[in-house]
């Protein structure tokens, strides 16, 4: 953990307007990495994919990327930057115009002069990692969601990144894809030596593959630290979280006023 | 009641600058298409791919409109025309009809309800599903990827449904005026030519395709990258491309005819 | 779809597209038959043009020899200037008389030229001397009107005498 850390993130403040989101963010990613990044609906995970991706800027403090302060960076070496790192969507956002051997050849067309024989090859490995290989030739409209989040997959290690973020890979998937996806993830990351941040609210499945989490709730780090301090920790917060309870320092209620007065039975008393 | 007028003339205020700012950008977003159509130009295999979808797709309803809009000014214009005894001049009429007016127009609204609709609710599912984010984080510009690709296809393929549309409704008018009807083949043609003048009518014909062109495909493309990224956000997207354009088209023509035919019968 | 199967769809669209336009041209518009590029122009004044439109047809003997491109008022001479375009595979003699007729009894006007006979022939500027107004139908029947009244009047005064 000495070394310098792939992704820095250091006083990260974000806000829509006058709604704050992310409040003084700090954190580290490592190489070889397989990251979480947890949390209620609506606390801002997502928000903090699309800082670290450049798409959207701080209100204060930074992102930085081997060194480079990702929201300074020019839109040609933000574009620059953006082809060492990739991003799988939800759900997957494949390009339902071209076939799953032209959606993970899309990146090398576009961005190498590599010959065809050669974009042919390499598609066929990053399809036969996902184990997608005799699927070249389907449309995105033939995949099951677990066979779109994996082409996706192949997609997005297309010109091997040196940093995925995976936004809510989990949602919507049976167990046994659930699980596919998850152990593919640690694989690959293993194998190409580069960092995983995966955004998600699947604890169980998560915690199996990561090296580290942070729980992000009200736009502030709640909690962070590895699996196995996650499951033990008896912070009301990160229980409540891992534990699925209802009822904790997550209100099951929105902020009201006081319920009688709502149902205005004060003023029969009156 | 003070009151509910300052709050009439603030909705007023809202809405006018609502639509200057929406105007603005998209005027915005139009220039960066045309700064961004270099890679797509160069490109030209991706036109080509979206000349198919807005062309050739569009070809039957083309086509088959040109055909009965032709045969139905052919009937109408010999049942005026013969009261006056001038029914060889029905070519004259079905052909200047076309040109001048329905060719364009017709065209160019059955082309915005045909393939504007299609490009809007294509680029906007692309937005809902975040392909055109996805697209972003590639560092691919999905403007020069996606958006102008679509527009030149569009700009090039009005101009030619229209001349098709005219062609075949002339056509139409030939088979129910000579064919049909039987009136006098050479002066049904000679007629026509003497009155269709090349530069007046039918360059001038062609330049209002372009400009519908243009419209149609520029409001197309802008709706769908303008769609909210829901169910709701491209179906009402498509429907405004439809109305909009629809009214654009009109507009437009009125304008141009305007300037074109001032002063002439 | 199979990219070469869109490639050629895409090839006949575009073929045909221009195909209609060439058709458009030649078989439904004059482009054909005459081209404003090989072309002299002369000017005739009239005294009264009547509903003469510009790009009306000019003929000699019922054949379209050129068109309209102009029409002036002269506030010199108080008439109108006619200025037409005429296809330079006809050329005419110098003393042509220009008429403006009418093509039926509803039909549109143009200018009739009827040659003469000088040797020297008509050169792009030149004027056309001699030539003959539209028919105005209110001033055939007011004309018509005036004799028959001033016939009546002629009458009238035999009679009293």
């Amino acid at each position: 953990m000495a070394l310098d850390a792939l992704v820095e993130i250091r006083d990260l403040n974000f806000s829509y307007g006058e709604r704050p989101i992310l409040k003084g963010i700090n954190m580290d990613m490592h190489r070889g990495q397989v990251i979480a990044i947890m949390g209620g609906s609506g606390s801002g995970k997502t928000t903090l994919l699309r800082l670290i991706g450049g798409a959207v800027r701080p209100s204060s403090g930074y992102v930085k990327l081997e060194g480079n302060v990702v929201h300074k960076l020019t839109r040609d070496e933000l574009f620059r930057i953006r082809r060492k790192m990739s991003m799988l969507f939800q759900f997957g956002a494949l390009f339902t115009d071209l076939s799953v051997f032209d959606n993970v050849a899309f990146q090398m067309r576009e961005h190498t002069d590599l010959p065809d024989p050669m974009i042919r090859d390499l598609v066929l490995m990053k399809l036969q990692a996902v184990g997608l290989r005799g699927a070249h030739d389907l449309m995105p409209a033939q995949l099951s969601g677990g066979m779109a989040r994996r082409v996706a997959l192949a997609r997005s290690i297309a010109l091997d990144p040196v940093l995925i973020m995976y936004d809510e890979p989990f949602t919507g998937l049976d167990p046994i894809s659930l699980t596919v996806i998850g152990n593919l993830i640690r694989r690959l990351t293993d194998a190409l030596g580069m960092t995983s941040v995966v955004v998600t609210h699947d604890v169980q499945e998560s915690l199996k593959i990561v090296d580290y989490v942070y729980f992000i709730a009200d736009g502030v780090i709640a909690a962070h630290g590895t699996p196995s301090e996650v499951r033990e920790s008896v912070a009301p917060f990160v229980h409540q979280f891992v534990h699925g309870e209802e009822d904790g320092p997550v209100t099951f209620h929105y902020p009201a006023q006081a319920y009688a007065r709502d149902l205005r039975l004060e003023n029969s008393f009156a | 009641m003070p009151r509910r007028i300052v709050i009439g003339i603030r909705g007023v205020g809202h809405r006018v600058i609502d639509s200057v700012w929406r105007l603005g950008y998209a005027s915005r977003f139009f220039l960066l298409t045309m700064l961004k159509s270099g890679t797509s130009l160069r490109r030209f295999g991706l036109i080509i791919r979206e000349v198919y979808f807005t062309g050739v797709l569009s070809l039957i309803i083309i086509l088959v409109s040109g055909l009965f809009v032709g045969m139905v000014l052919g009937l109408q214009g010999y049942e005026t025309l013969q009261r006056y005894g001038a029914e060889s001049a029905v070519g004259t009429m079905v052909a200047l009809s076309l040109l001048r007016e329905l060719g364009p127009v017709v065209a160019a609204l059955l082309f915005a309800s045909r393939a504007g609709s299609a490009i809007t609710a294509e680029i906007g599912l692309m937005k809902a599903t975040e392909q055109l984010a996805a697209m972003e984080m590639m560092a691919v510009d999905p403007i020069a990827r996606v958006v102008a690709p679509r527009f030149w296809a569009g700009v090039i393929s009005m101009p030619l449904l229209a001349a098709l549309f005219s062609a075949v409704g002339v056509f139409g008018g030939y088979l129910v005026a000579v064919v049909l009807i039987g009136v006098d083949e050479g002066s049904f043609w000679s007629q026509m030519q003497d009155a269709v003048d090349f530069r007046y009518d039918i360059v001038n014909g062609v330049i209002k395709t372009c400009v519908f062109g243009v419209a149609v495909t520029a409001i197309a493309v802008f709706e769908g990258y303008d769609a909210s990224p829901t169910a709701e956000g491209v179906s009402g997207a498509t429907t405004r491309t439809v109305v909009t354009s629809s009214l654009a088209i009109l507009g437009l023509d009125f304008v141009l005819t305007s300037f074109m035919f001032r002063g002439m019968s | 779809m199979q990219r070469s199967t869109m490639d050629l769809w895409v090839g006949i669209f575009v073929i045909a597209g221009i195909g209609a336009l060439l058709v458009l041209a030649f078989k439904v518009g004059n482009l054909g038959t005459y081209s404003a590029s090989d072309s002299y122009t002369v000017t005739g004044s009239f005294e009264n043009i009547g509903g003469l439109k510009v790009r009306a047809p000019v003929k000699s003997a019922g054949v379209v020899v050129g068109r309209v491109t102009d029409i002036q008022f002269s506030t010199d001479t108080f008439d109108a200037q006619v200025i037409m375009s005429i296809d330079s595979r006809y050329q005419f003699p110098k003393d042509t008389f220009a008429s403006i007729l009418t093509s039926g009894l509803i039909g549109e006007q143009y200018i009739g030229l009827a040659a003469g006979g000088d040797e020297a022939l008509l050169k792009s500027g030149d004027k056309i001397m001699k030539t003959n107004s539209a028919l105005v139908l209110e001033e055939m029947i007011g004309r018509f009107l005036f004799n028959k009244a001033s016939e009546g009047d002629g009458k009238e005064k035999a009679d009293a005498d």
